[in-house]
């Protein structure tokens, strides 16, 4: 089974259900769980393959698509990508299950919902998995095309604003990204026959002037800043997420926001390692703001979606501080910060989407001593929130500790600064906690219903790999380690080496 | 005789055309005035067809020939539903789509 | 015999009782407090083994790790998932387990009304299990794991019964201000692995010396703060008063007996770095010094039984920190001190607990008084444990306090001095505000609320509190008993260097005991002869109103930390949406409006698009024309 094959099986689901008559609603959302399980069934099975101790690209294909601009559909993942499609799959029939009454009441029924979603996992698929720039960008563009109808066709409230925005933000990232392409593109064809293969774009940048690789690094990174998003590009997210379904809401912050990470490790690192050099002081200092800032917004913040959002900005300047702080650790730990800030962003979603749908409301301050009432729904929330704040013992710290410690021995000031980002994160928690879980059972909340099963079987999964690779974190650090650390490579550091005397 | 003729004909009925286009509020009047440019352009091009020598000016008068047919046939059809539903066939009253 | 191989279980059964009981749900409700007391129990005994398994074998082999797995490996960033347990540990394991399942037993009893029991010990297994994690990883980095395991546990038990806000509330504090204690610790740990490249307790003992003293000084600093945090020790003590709202049993396990205490494990078992890092060190002993006066005064106001006793152990601990500061000299009597604290603190608390038990959850000392008839037991239990705090010969905490004190004189020079006095002054203190404590509560006269029907509490609940009396009355001799304890822990710390003893070690304990009775007197002249009013007076100076509040703890808490914090909270949200959203949406503004203005040039007139195209190519071919020219 190949990549593409993979690829194109959520494609075939989606053809599935468009045949399938729209008046059949459950048989439609079967079909797209049972489309997503198998989905996330081949990727395990492909991964199990999968050769941990090789650093370069594997299950690679490749044909050629448009020649004459040396385009081709190539096809290939390594320990990053594998890692981010793994979580993208297994996400996916998570959303569904849990999101299983989101559909209706949209705009275009319920149909079209499902269709939207296994559109847009083929295309989450291949954004990771592409080796070519160019293909990379189609689906990078394309992806806009379902999340946007998923946002302003099933959200709520100010929904067509918000999936307007987020448009408007990501189109405008996209067209710098599309103009530093077509820049790549014409050197390329300058010096020996165009490509966008990445392999061979990352030979290039020694034939680029200082202030070329800058500028076109900036295109890319741009792009990148906003969809992760970054500090000041972030103003979109809240927006979205308060407006999109909690189902919406986990595939743009969860799954979507990763592409802008992962494009940085991809593009602006390897291609232009040099720019990434010279870049390296203002993104670190974006990256601190971003961790400071969107803590703090958090604990200021009133909307329980509109919280995890700015919780979200904070975590992404984690990953992009351990991104460019260039050590194994720091790198390793930010791929496997953006694996776990999916699941527990996630779990948050969930939970903040059942409450709302229970109460009707979004307002932190609606909700209150839901532990007696809900107990169920109230661990779930809680320990969802634990993960968020980083506890140890479960996944975020792993990955959190390993971006700081990673970060301090290259940039020492920076990770002091972004430490005191966890005291800060205690607050985020534990405001919403006190206000939503405890205290007196706040009025029109009495009779409102636990967990029922479907929502026990969709949370329960979330929260065992949240606890399990807390304590074991291994299976995923070995894939991602050789990848990383040979990107520290490639990018000409090593790991400083322990500043004592005689060290080992 | 000098082909350079030709092509002062061709600008001056292009003018003529051209004016018309602008200053006449008529749509038949206007239309013809558009037929007037292209068969300008025809002549244009079998002008040079003709300095130049090879065929491939007139060959493109062919084509506009019957680009020009196949707009006579749509912008007539559409004249007429115009004037058959608003009684008029001034081009100035057919302005609804800037609102 | 047992071997390293069953060291997980030491932690792995506690939690397995929480993980259970908590799944399980109400089905448990019945028989979940007995399961979380096996667990508990099963614990003990197997650190019990483990204790007669370590004293059979010679000193060199009497740590014993156990490795469990790789929990993360990046590039040299390596930290395995093991257990070490040592003769440090032991002590903790036994401390932690043996009086934890006392109180499972005792609570038994003590929360048999309420709906939540069984949550209520899983909790407590819960804290079991990361409190015996914290004592037995073998890196900062798995201590660390228990040391956030514990504040949740903490988190978690003081809301216990958060439906009241200002118990949720309290909850929250703890935990936050811990986390300020914690990224103390993430610092101490990043300091130690950029500089040594391990954060093992073996691996930073080894490297220890080939590393400068800034670094050290860095690292002790930070592992300071985290004991700070954790041991509510100054300028972090601030959520140990708060942290009363917790059940009492909660209170005597966690807030007194084990977990504040971790702050002081921290660092006697960092000696290595504290050693190398003197002003590290001194920083210890001044934290701790200012800590075991503050307590002590904040202790003489408070009517609060429980919040009295809190502000007891704040000093307690302070005595500690002050002792672990001093050095190889002074570790091991720090852990002693720790050790025997446990015993008689954990004792009043249950005691604190089974007074409120029997006056309807009353907590106001001034509403007790002739207590000493109407619950016998407790009377007698409590009071062994008050003589024991207090110092008096042959409790424990005589022996313990004594060594502390005699080991501040004795640190040489100026600090010997001062240090000396303010310990000594510190058990004046101590004297006088637990002697308020006893004679307000047992010995003065009844000042009962109507309806008030003091009785002694049930048999389950004054087993534990007559065990744990035992314990502060013989601890201290068998601990100091050919110094036994002394002994057991040297081989983890550096030799003792000789020094000059400024005051003969019999002199400091004339000094300490005359400290003592200087205390009581005051306190039995104030209180016991003459009659205390059972509504506090609001007439009192000015110190006994800061005293009463806290010293004003909050009120800088509020000024300096939370206020700006919140200021700035709100300045942000503000900003977010006015300048940095404003600009985007100035931007989407300006687009509609520059499209509105050249909206106008769309007339809608086929002729004027026609003129302006014609225009437009001449234009365009004047520019042609222009370019070739």
């Amino acid at each position: 089974m190949t990549l593409t094959i993979i690829m194109m099986l959520p494609l075939l689901g989606a053809a599935l259900i468009a045949l399938i008559p729209s008046a059949q609603e459950r048989l439609v959302k079967q079909v797209a769980l049972a489309t997503t399980l198998v989905v996330a069934a081949a990727t395990l099975f492909k991964a199990m393959s999968f050769d941990v101790d090789n650093t370069e690209l594997q299950f690679r294909q490749s044909y050629s698509w448009i020649p004459s601009f040396g385009i081709n559909w190539g096809l290939g993942v390594d320990g990053i990508a594998l890692v981010l499609i793994l979580m993208s799959v297994i996400l996916a029939p998570l959303v569904i299950l849990g999101g299983w009454n989101e559909s209706e009441g949209g705009r275009w029924g319920v149909k079209t919902f499902y269709i939207l979603i296994l559109v847009l996992e083929t295309m989450v698929i291949g954004v990771f998995a592409a080796t070519d720039l160019f293909l990379f960008y189609v689906f990078f563009e394309a992806m806009l095309i379902p999340i946007y109808f998923l946002l302003g066709g099933y959200g709520s409230g100010e929904r067509a604003a918000a999936a307007v925005k987020f448009l408007l933000y990501s189109l405008f990232g996209g067209l710098l990204m599309l103009a530093s392409i077509i820049g790549l593109f014409v050197i390329s064809g300058q010096n020996g026959g165009v490509t966008f293969d990445i392999t061979e774009l990352s030979e290039l940048h020694t034939l680029m002037s200082s202030t070329t690789q800058n500028i076109l690094f900036l295109g890319f990174f741009i792009a990148f800043a906003i969809k992760a998003p970054l500090w000041p590009f972030h103003t979109w997210l809240p927006d979205a997420a308060k407006s999109g379904s909690a189902g919406t809401s986990i595939l743009l912050l969860g799954i979507l926001d990763k592409v802008g990470t992962y494009g940085m490790i991809r593009f602006c690192l390897s291609i232009f390692p040099d720019a990434s050099k010279t870049f390296t002081p203002v993104i670190i200092v974006l990256s601190l703001i971003s961790i400071l800032y969107g803590a703090f917004l958090a604990i200021g913040a009133k909307d329980i979606k509109r919280l995890i959002a700015y919780t979200s900005i904070s975590h992404f300047g984690f990953i992009t501080l351990g991104i460019f702080a260039m050590t194994t650790q720091s790198q390793s730990g930010a791929t496997l910060y953006m694996f776990n800030h999916g699941f527990s962003t996630a779990a948050l979603f969930f939970v903040a989407g059942w409450m709302i749908i229970r109460r009707g409301s979004s307002t932190i301050s609606d909700f209150g001593g839901l532990q007696r009432v809900t107990p169920i729904m109230a661990w779930s929330f809680f320990i969802a929130g634990l993960s968020g704040l980083a506890l140890p013992g479960l996944s975020s710290f792993v990955s959190e500790f390993l971006v700081l410690v990673g970060t301090y021995t290259r940039y020492p000031v920076a990770a002091i600064i972004a430490t005191f980002g966890i005291v800060l994160a205690a607050l985020y928690i534990l405001i919403p906690v006190q206000r939503a879980l405890h205290g007196e059972t706040t009025p029109g909340n009495e009779n409102l219903k636990d967990l029922n099963l479907r929502e026990k079987i969709t949370i329960a999964p979330v929260i065992a790999i949240i606890v399990f690779l807390g304590f074991y974190p291994s299976p995923l650090l070995k894939i991602i380690n050789p990848a990383a650390a040979h990107i520290v490579q490639q990018q000409g550091y090593s790991d400083p080496a322990p500043t004592m005397n005689g060290g080992k | 005789m000098d082909p350079y003729n030709y092509l002062y004909l061709a600008a001056l009925l292009f003018t003529i055309g051209a004016v018309g286009v602008v200053v006449r509020r008529n749509a038949i009047v206007v239309f013809m005035c558009i037929e007037l440019m292209l068969n300008a352009g025809n002549l244009t091009l079998v002008t040079f067809s003709r300095i130049n020598g090879n065929l491939n000016g007139q060959v493109v008068a062919f084509f506009t020939m019957v680009v020009a047919a196949c707009e006579v046939v749509v912008g007539l059809a559409i004249i007429v539903a115009i004037y058959r539903s608003r009684r008029s066939a001034s081009i100035d009253d057919a302005s609804l789509l800037k609102r | 015999m047992v071997t390293s191989s069953s060291l997980v279980y030491l932690i792995g059964l506690p939690l397995f009782g929480a993980v259970f009981l908590l799944l399980i749900g109400r089905k448990a409700d019945k028989w979940g407090h007995l399961l979380a007391t096996a667990m508990s129990a099963g614990s003990f005994v197997l650190g019990l083994l483990h204790f007669f398994a370590m004293t059979n074998r010679s000193t060199e082999d009497r740590a014993i790790t156990q490795t469990l797995f790789t929990w993360i490996e990046v590039g040299t960033f390596k930290v395995d998932a093991a257990l070490l347990l040592d003769q440090l540990s032991i002590c903790f394991v036994l401390l932690i387990s043996g009086v934890g399942t006392l109180i499972h037993i005792y609570s038994i009893s003590y929360m048999s009304h309420d709906e939540n029991r069984r949550r209520f010990f899983a909790y407590l297994n819960l804290f079991i299990a990361a409190m015996l994690l914290l004592v037995l990883g073998n890196s900062y980095l798995n201590l660390y794991v228990g040391w956030e395991g514990v504040g949740l546990a903490s988190y978690l038990l003081i809301g216990f019964w958060n439906k009241k806000p200002a118990y949720a509330t309290a909850s929250k504090k703890a935990f936050v201000m811990n986390r300020i204690g914690d990224m103390g610790l993430s610092f101490a740990i990043m300091i130690a692995f950029a500089t040594m490249g391990t954060v093992s307790f073996e691996g930073v003992k080894e490297s220890v010396d080939r590393v400068g003293t800034p670094a050290l000084t860095a690292m002790g600093i930070m592992l300071l703060i985290a004991a700070a945090g954790k041991s509510a020790q100054f300028p972090l003590q601030a959520w140990l008063g708060d942290a009363m709202a917790g059940p009492t049993p909660v209170s005597a396990l966690i807030h007194a007996a084990t977990m504040v205490t971790a702050g002081v494990y921290l660092i006697v078992r960092s000696n290595f770095v504290f050693d190398a890092a003197p002003t590290a060190q001194l920083l210890v002993v001044i934290v701790g010094a200012i800590t075991l006066i503050f307590g002590a005064i904040i202790g003489m106001a408070k009517d609060d039984i429980k919040k009295a006793l809190a502000a007891s152990t704040m000093s307690q601990i302070g005595y500690m920190i002050v002792g672990a500061g001093l050095g190889p000299a002074g570790y091991a009597f720090a852990i002693m001190h720790l050790l025997a604290h446990g015993f008689f603190k954990a004792g009043m608390f249950l005691g604190a607990g089974s007074v409120m038990h029997g006056m309807n959850d009353e907590v106001n000392m001034r509403k007790y008084g002739g207590l000493r008839k109407a619950m016998p037991i407790t009377f007698i239990t409590f009071g062994l444990g008050y003589l024991a705090i207090i110092g008096v010969p042959p409790f424990a905490g005589f022996y313990s306090k004594d060594e502390i004190i005699a080991t501040a004189f004795n640190s040489g020079g100026a600090q010997g001095i001062i240090l000396g006095s303010i310990t000594l002054l510190g058990a004046v203190i101590t004297a006088f505000y637990m002697t308020r404590v006893m004679v307000l509560t047992f010995t003065s006269k009844a000042r009962w609320d109507a309806g008030v029907h003091p009785h002694e509490s049930p048999a389950l609940m004054w087993l534990p509190m007559a065990i744990l009396a035992i314990g502060s009355v013989t601890a201290g001799y068998l601990f100091t008993q050919g110094e036994a304890l002394v002994h057991w822990l040297s081989p983890l710390f550096a030799k003792k260097e000789e020094y000059e003893e400024l005051l003969p070690h019999s002199v400091v304990s004339i000094l300490a005991i005359s400290a003592v009775i200087i205390g009581v007197s005051i306190a039995l002249a104030k209180y016991q002869f003459r009659p205390v009013a059972a509504i506090a007076p609001t007439d009192v100076s000015f110190a006994t109103r800061l005293a009463r509040n806290d010293l004003g703890q909050d009120v800088v808490n509020e000024a300096i930390f939370m206020r700006p914090g919140q200021g700035l909270t709100q300045g942000l949200v503000v900003m977010d949406e006015k300048v940095i959203d404003g600009a985007v949406r100035g931007i989407g503004a300006m687009a509609v409006g520059s499209g509105a203005t050249l909206r106008r040039t769309q007339s809608g007139y086929v002729r004027s698009y026609a003129a302006l195209i014609l225009v437009g190519a001449l234009v365009l071919l004047a520019g042609i024309w222009v370019v070739t020219q």
